[in-house]
């Protein structure tokens, strides 16, 4: 199977040297990060375009832009692993449309696309016969759209939480653990590269807000958007709190919640029992879904990373790869 | 929180004879109780002259003993006494200027409501024109009781501007 990657951040150095590297049956024809494009009919060599970008800072021809590449390039699937723009979903909802509209399928791991126009590219991709498929965009390597279509098939999903956030249940971990303020966890983060300059998207709940969109939405078809969804932060609380909630076997998470039947969407720090499922320690991320028959489900692992989210992308080029394009 | 009604379950039993019942429930009101339930249990293993009764009722608080008393002398035996308070608990933390904002109100105001009640309060406080946290455990007598109750505690909170933390609700 032939695939076209944009973006070449973390994710997208993740995925590109993962299928250098493993023997997949995938070969990269073409490739743009946001300065450069390049395309080979035959398969780009990619050990050597990563050598590039990392001296250089872009990994092709400067004349070639990502939208070439999309619209020329020869690929069966697209992996659109841009910056996610949580306001405009630009310009990845353009580069998602442009693929489909080819009749190419589409791998993206950009919350933007999915929370703010999926049922539009949905559609879309139905329309055109093709799939468009997102694993990568909740809780990183944790294969959560995988259980929902396969494993948990033909359930009624009635409730979810999660912890979809690694930088806030690493901050509450280390507040937790050693007594540290959300000022000195903040920054230890950000130490280890867990936090942005800017920590507002993660800290005020915003990012587990967007995955909650993207998930309820999934599920239930509800067409919800981010400012359906109560959403309270994690930068007002106290070291004290924390110690409240211990001293009663407890302490404090950012839990992101759906129960349709209660009309409940909330994004919230929330006292929880320590031996709880969902207590996960530092950047990992948990999600429980409680259904009619499989009842309550919990899945750990990792939110973030450039291997792990890799991971989730090409869980989904090889679901592609075998139900549409003929293996190779 | 003196003064809030407990409720109290018994088993009594008394002779099957005209009037024992009236008899047994009259002490209750005289103790000024409300009677939640009466439940008759007639159990074919006891002689046929023999009533067993289940009654669960509030008391007001320290009216429990004089009860006792007053049946004993009807001629009533109890078998079994329990007191139920309020069965629900949940403990929330707030977080923010409690003392500035008046805590004994936002106490009050669960405490007022007849059905739920503050039980237990632990607070820090790090330094003046700091924010403090308090862990606030709420008893309430019925499920939705304590969803009212919480539903008040949200309301304030916003009010005063307090982070309230909920517990995750027990996934059911």
């Amino acid at each position: 199977m032939n695939v076209a990657l944009i973006g070449l951040g973390s994710v997208g150095r993740g995925v590109a040297g993962m299928i250098a590297k493993k023997d997949l049956g995938i070969t990269i024809t073409g490739i743009a990060d946001s300065k450069s494009g390049c395309m080979d009919p035959d398969g780009l060599d990619i050990e050597n375009l990563l050598t590039r970008k990392n001296k250089e800072g872009y990994c092709g021809d400067q004349k070639v832009s990502a939208s070439d590449v999309i619209r020329k390039a020869e690929y069966d699937a697209l992996i659109e692993v841009t910056p996610t723009n949580a306001l405009t979903g630009e310009p990845a909802i353009g580069y998602i449309k442009a693929a489909l509209l080819r009749k190419k399928h589409v791998v993206t791991s950009n919350k933007g696309p999915i929370a703010l126009a999926f049922k539009e590219l949905r559609a879309l991709a139905a329309k055109k016969g093709v799939s468009l498929r997102y694993e990568a965009t909740v809780a990183g390597a944790i294969p959560i759209m995988h259980t929902l279509e396969h494993g948990l098939a033909g359930n009624e999903i009635l409730a979810l939480y999660g912890v979809l956030n690694g930088t806030c249940n690493y901050i509450l971990t280390r507040m937790a653990a050693e007594g540290l303020t959300y000022e000195q966890a903040l920054m230890e983060a950000r130490e280890m590269g867990y936090a942005e300059a800017d920590p507002t998207y993660d800290v005020q709940g915003i990012d587990a807000a967007i995955k909650l969109v993207i998930l309820a939405n999934t599920i239930w078809g509800n067409g919800i958007r981010l400012n359906d969804i109560d959403r309270t932060g994690i930068d007002l609380l106290t070291p004290d709190a924390l110690r409240l909630a211990e001293d009663e076997g407890c302490t404090i998470r950012l839990i992101a919640e759906a129960i349709p039947r209660k009309h409940i969407l909330r994004v919230s720090p929330r006292i929880i029992e320590k031996n709880h499922p969902l207590v996960v320690d530092g950047t990992l991320n948990a999600l429980t879904l409680e259904t009619d028959m499989a009842k309550e489900i919990t899945l750990i692992g990792r939110g973030a990373g450039s291997t792990e989210t890799a991971s989730a992308i090409i869980g989904d080029l090889l679901f592609i790869k075998d139900s549409y394009v003929q293996r190779a | 929180m003196t003064g809030d009604p407990v409720q109290v379950s018994m088993k009594l039993e008394m002779k099957d004879s005209p009037g024992q019942l009236v008899a047994a429930l009259k002490p209750m009101s005289d103790v000024g109780g409300n009677i939640i339930a009466v439940i008759h249990q007639r159990e074919p293993d006891l002689d046929d002259d023999t009533l067993n009764v289940q009654i669960v009722l509030e008391l007001p608080e320290g009216r429990r003993e004089k009860l006792v008393a007053l049946l004993n002398e009807q001629g009533v035996r109890i078998q079994r006494i329990d007191e139920e308070r309020l069965r629900y608990k949940r403990t929330v933390i707030m977080i923010g200027h409690l003392m500035h904002t008046d805590l004994s109100d936002t106490v009050d105001q669960i405490d007022s409501t007849g059905f739920a009640e503050v039980c237990e309060l632990a607070m820090s406080m790090p330094a003046v024109n700091e924010r403090s946290s308090s862990r606030i455990t709420i008893k309430a007598v019925s499920k939705g009781d304590m969803e009212a109750a919480l539903a008040i505690l949200r309301r304030v909170s916003h009010q005063k501007s307090l982070l309230l933390i909920e517990p995750l609700e027990e996934i059911a």
